[in-house]
Formats: C-alpha cells, sequence, structure tokens
C-alpha cells in the first residue's frame, strides 16, 4: 500500500501556543486512519493541514506525492496561487463537525456544486449526484433544504457533497459529534460502507468502537505530539502509553 | 396496549370516555374585541376630519394630483432615486469587497470614503459639485499627472441632472457599502471554509454562496436606506431642478392659496412610491429566505383568505 498522505515535521503556533510540535503522519491508500485524543489536542489542525484549509508554520504536507500549497522551487518552499490551492484541495473532500451545509441551496444543489463549478456538464454531475445520495440512503431528500432535515440527514448529505468530485482522499473532522446520540449510528454506518469500498480516509473521531472495528491505522495524538500509533488492537485495546491508557479510560 | 394506566386523580372521578368526547372550547379574548372598536372610532373620526376640513380642498387635490407637471416631477424623482440606488448599490458592493479585502491599501481607501461621505451632508455635497466650476474650470481625461486626451469644461459636463445623480449616487454608495459589508459578516464563517475545502473558485464562493445568503440580511436595511433616498432626492431642488417636492414648491409659489392641497399631493405620492417599495421588500425577503426558514411564510393574500375560510366555517 502508498502512502496517500504524509505529513512531516508539522509545527502549528498560535502565538505561543504550539498546537502542532513536529508531527510525522502517515495516511496510507485504501485505508482508513482514525486520529483520536482528547480535546485541544491538535486533531482538527493537523487534518485542516493537509488540505491547507490551516497552513503550516514549518513541515510540509504531500497528498499522492504532490505537495499541498506549496511548491519546491529551487531549495525553498513557495506558497501557491490561490487558484492552485482550490485546484489542489478539489481532490480532498472535507466533512466538518457542523455539516457546513449551503443552506440556501437544495441537497441535490449542495452535492453538484463543485462538479458544475469544475466544468462537469449538469446531466452527469446531476446523474452522479442521485447515485451518491442513494449510496448514503437519502434519494428522496434531493429537493428538500438542509435545514428541512436531520442532524443525520445533513451529515449524510455533506458526506455526499464531498465525495461528489470523487476525491483521492477524504477527511472527516468529529462528523458524528453534532449529533443525537440515535443518529450516530446512520453516518457510521455510511462510513464503513466506504471504508468497506476501499475508500481513502483520514477520520478524527471520539467513537472508539467505531475505531476499533473500521481503522486499519490509528494515531493517537497528546498536546500536538503523537504519542502512539499502530493498529487498533495495539493502541486502543494494549495501550503501551499511560497517557493513553488514561485518555481511554475516561470515554468508557 | 389495551390496558392503559389509570387516569390521575383529579377533584372528582370523571369517566375517561367523557373527558375524550369533549371539544375544546377556544379561549376567548374581549379585550381584543374592545381595542379593536376603540381603534375603529378614532380612525373613523380621523378620516372624518381630513375630508371635511375644508382647509384641505379635496377639489384642488383632485385637481393637482394628475397635472403633467406634477407628473413630470415624479417621473424625475423616480430617476434619480432608479438611478443613485443602481450606481449607489454597485458601488456599495465595491466598497464593502474593498473593506473586507486582505489589501490595506484598497480597505483604507474604502474605509476613507466611507468616513468622508457619511461626513459630508448631502445638500453641502450636492451645492459643491453644483459649484465646481468654481473649482475646477476643466475636467480632463488621460494619464493621472500627464498627458491628457480629452478636455471637458466644467460647465458643459456637469448638468444639473448630472450632479444630482452623481452626488445622490455618492452619498449612497457610502451608506450602502456599510450595509452590504454588514450582510457579508453575518454569514457563518463555516460556509466559506466549506467553500474553500470544495476548491470553489474565490468569485463563485462570493457570488453562489456568501452573496445570496447575505442579500438576506442586507434587504431589510437596504429597503429602508432607498426609502430615505426617496424622499431624500427632494433636496436636488437646491440644485433647481424639478422633482415631485420642486415642483410642489413651487407651484405653491405661483398659486397663492394652494400650498396645503400641493403638499398633500407630494404626500400622497410618497407614501404611494414607498407603499411600492415596500411590496417589493416584501416579495424579495420572502425570495431571500429560501432554505433559511423551515417552511415559508404565506403572503398577506394567502392569509386573508386562509382567515376568510376560518370566519365562513365559524359561522
Ligand atoms: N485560530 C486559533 N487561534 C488560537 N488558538 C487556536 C486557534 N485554533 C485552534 N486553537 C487552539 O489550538 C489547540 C488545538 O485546537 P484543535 O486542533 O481544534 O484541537 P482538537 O481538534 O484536537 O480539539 C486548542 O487549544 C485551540 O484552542
Ligand atoms: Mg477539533
Amino acid at each position: 500500500m502508498t502512502a496517500a498522505v504524509v505529513v512531516r515535521g508539522a509545527v502549528k503556533s498560535y502565538g505561543a501556543h504550539r498546537v502542532l510540535d513536529e508531527v510525522d503522519f502517515i495516511a496510507r491508500a485504501g485505508e482508513v486512519t482514525a486520529i483520536v485524543g482528547p480535546s485541544g489536542s491538535g486533531k482538527s489542525t493537523l487534518l485542516r493541514a493537509i488540505n491547507y484549509l490551516e497552513p503550516l508554520d514549518s513541515g510540509y504536507v504531500t497528498v499522492q506525492g504532490e505537495l499541498i500549497g506549496v511548491r519546491l522551487h529551487r531549495g525553498r518552499l513557495h506558497q501557491l496561487s490561490e487558484r492552485a490551492i482550490l485546484r489542489q484541495r478539489s481532490r480532498i473532500g472535507f466533512v466538518f463537525q457542523n455539516f457546513n451545509l449551503f443552506p440556501h441551496l437544495s441537497v441535490l444543489e449542495n452535492v453538484i456544486e463543485a462538479p458544475i463549478t469544475k466544468g462537469v456538464p449538469k446531466p452527469q454531475a446531476v446523474a452522479r449526484a442521485q447515485e451518491l445520495l442513494v449510496k448514503v440512503g437519502l434519494k428522496d431528500k434531493a429537493g428538500a433544504y438542509p435545514r428541512q432535515l436531520s442532524g443525520g440527514q445533513q451529515q449524510r448529505v455533506a458526506i455526499a457533497r464531498a465525495l461528489a468530485l470523487e476525491p483521492d482522499l477524504v477527511l472527516f473532522d468529529e462528523p458524528t459529534s453534532a449529533l443525537d446520540p440515535e443518529l450516530v449510528g446512520e453516518v457510521l454506518t455510511v462510513l464503513r460502507d466506504l471504508a468497506a469500498a476501499g475508500t481513502t480516509m483520514v477520520v478524527v473521531t471520539h467513537e472508539i468502537g467505531f475505531a476499533r472495528d473500521v481503522a486499519d491505522h490509528v494515531v493517537f495524538l497528546d498536546a500536538g505530539r503523537i504519542v502512539e500509533q499502530g493498529p487498533p488492537r495495539q493502541v486502543l485495546l494494549a495501550p503501551e502509553h499511560a497517557r493513553t491508557r488514561e485518555f481511554l479510560g475516561k470515554l468508557v | 396496549m389495551t390496558s392503559s394506566p389509570p387516569l390521575p386523580a383529579v377533584a372528582e372521578p370523571v369517566e375517561e370516555a367523557e373527558l375524550l368526547s369533549h371539544e375544546v372550547v377556544p379561549l376567548r379574548h374581549p379585550w381584543r374585541w374592545v381595542a379593536t372598536a376603540v381603534a375603529l372610532v378614532l380612525l373613523a373620526q380621523a378620516v372624518h376630519a381630513l375630508v371635511t376640513n375644508s382647509a384641505f380642498q379635496w377639489a384642488a387635490f383632485g385637481y393637482w394630483f394628475f397635472r403633467p407637471v406634477v407628473l413630470d416631477g415624479l417621473w424625475l424623482t423616480l430617476q434619480l432615486t432608479g438611478l443613485a440606488a443602481v450606481f449607489g448599490l454597485l458601488g456599495g458592493i465595491v466598497l464593502a469587497l474593498m473593506r473586507l479585502s486582505r489589501n490595506p491599501v484598497l480597505r483604507a481607501v474604502a474605509w476613507g470614503y466611507i468616513w468622508l461621505f457619511r461626513s459630508i451632508p448631502l445638500i453641502v455635497l450636492l451645492l459643491f459639485l453644483a459649484n465646481v466650476t468654481a473649482l475646477y474650470s476643466t475636467l480632463s481625461l488621460g494619464i493621472p499627472f500627464g498627458p491628457s486626451f480629452v478636455e471637458f469644461s466644467a460647465n458643459d459636463l456637469l448638468s444639473f441632472y448630472f450632479v444630482a445623480v452623481l452626488g445622490l449616487s455618492l452619498n449612497e454608495a457610502a451608506y450602502a457599502a456599510e450595509i452590504v459589508r454588514s450582510g457579508i459578516i453575518s454569514v457563518d464563517q463555516g460556509q466559506l471554509e466549506a467553500a474553500a475545502a470544495l476548491g470553489l473558485p474565490k468569485s463563485r464562493q462570493y457570488r453562489r454562496i456568501i452573496l445570496p445568503q447575505a442579500t438576506r440580511a442586507i434587504i431589510p436595511s437596504y429597503a429602508n436606506q432607498l426609502i430615505g433616498l426617496l424622499k431624500g432626492t427632494s433636496v436636488v431642488y437646491i440644485t433647481s431642478l424639478l422633482e415631485l417636492f420642486g415642483v410642489v414648491q413651487t407651484q405653491a409659489s405661483v398659486n397663492s392659496g394652494q400650498i396645503i392641497p400641493l403638499l398633500v399631493v407630494g404626500t400622497i405620492w410618497y407614501i404611494i412610491l414607498t407603499s411600492l417599495l415596500s411590496v417589493v421588500q416584501y416579495y424579495l425577503e420572502r425570495h431571500f429566505s429560501r432554505g433559511a426558514l423551515r417552511t415559508v411564510p404565506p403572503t398577506p393574500f394567502q392569509r386573508l383568505r386562509a382567515s376568510l375560510r376560518t370566519v365562513g366555517v365559524a359561522r
């Protein structure tokens, strides 16, 4: 398996606060990588660095071997133009904790917005969107507006929207944390289906059961550093570090 | 499912069947009817006073209301309002985007413009522009500080009509800019992030995601601004342009004793135009509330029809 995402020496500070401290991270193609860790440990920052929503102070990110947000020229990294960055982002799906659907557009319009912008002919984009809505179990909701849907349904639309450009990789930032407990299952089911279909995913999550069953690789982040990582059986069931054990103990 | 739990004890034991068989009598609102009656009596008195007071000279009102000279003034008011609204809004959008841009020079320029034109009273601005001949005798088109290609005498260029449209638009743009900016910053930051994460180009992010959502917040304030502009056009009479108020003013001065009916004519026309704007505002707001509300509320007509139907049923 090849590396879909490589993060090397990632450092990010807000003022004096080092949110990411020399993070090295790899996510393999076709695998599910789960990032777990306490609140404020830098999980979102790491995820957002991968699609350059959050530029790093130093270190670099590559996706499918391509540098993100910067290019190497004469031994220095130069920031790419806004257009080039946006083009790179269109290959990376992103699912937010609070969905961020466009409330004034219907479900179908939300899903086809990015493909249409990229020049996919409308009939083709609509057909693809309808397929995706079937996949996430919402084929009857194409004409609805986001606020007319439950949280779980909104998050499934957001997943369809992230998949519409057939990205190389999908990033999920706590996709079930804003949901009522009885709605978590329907979203996790969609994630399981995607994983089974071989989608490359990086998922920040507090759902330890999901990480244990679905993830191929688990990364435990604490205070901006990776404390330990490995297969879920090892990190989640037999953690080496006291810090990991303490965190997992609190969740159960 | 058939073994329902016993009802909680009420003062006297009540048969469940009896409770189930009764309809609920809606709460009555006697004071609402009293208030309605009082309001109607006061309204009738006011109308009576208006109609019967001879000072209003309703016959003269009828004479003036559709006079061509009045309609010409009305037409000019509409033109000035329309042009200043369009140029003002376009300028306002540009200024708002400049104020929100990452370029500090653009931000400063926009801030300075808004500061200046909100500080100058409109009437002073119009007088300045009308007397611009005294300030600059020629305006030239060419390379800044370099050779010029075309020269205008300021006198030819700045007809009073042009002065009025320019002055109103410059003033309007400063206010519109702040209204547009307030709408844009009211859009949730997450919307921009989602658009950026999808890789939508900046222009498309604004056109398709931000502005439509900002518009919902902009419409009520901008409608206010437009109504202010509509009536504010009356100050251009100081440049001797005869819009609605200018006509009323001049006709009153040449037709003695007609000032009250003429003022009423002007007032009623302003009321009509404002009412039309309010109706347009209502439907625009409804259109842009798409998706913001779970269900769009009925229009007044739909509500009226529904309430007539209920009254019919109640009888
Ligand atoms: N824009 C910002 N300015 C200042 N501090 C920030 C900002 N964004 C995040 N932080 C801080 O960085 C730390 C890590 O944040 P985050 O990556 O969101 O953590 P997590 O997702 O693991 O909860 C937190 O302490 C947070 O307060
Ligand atoms: Mg987070």
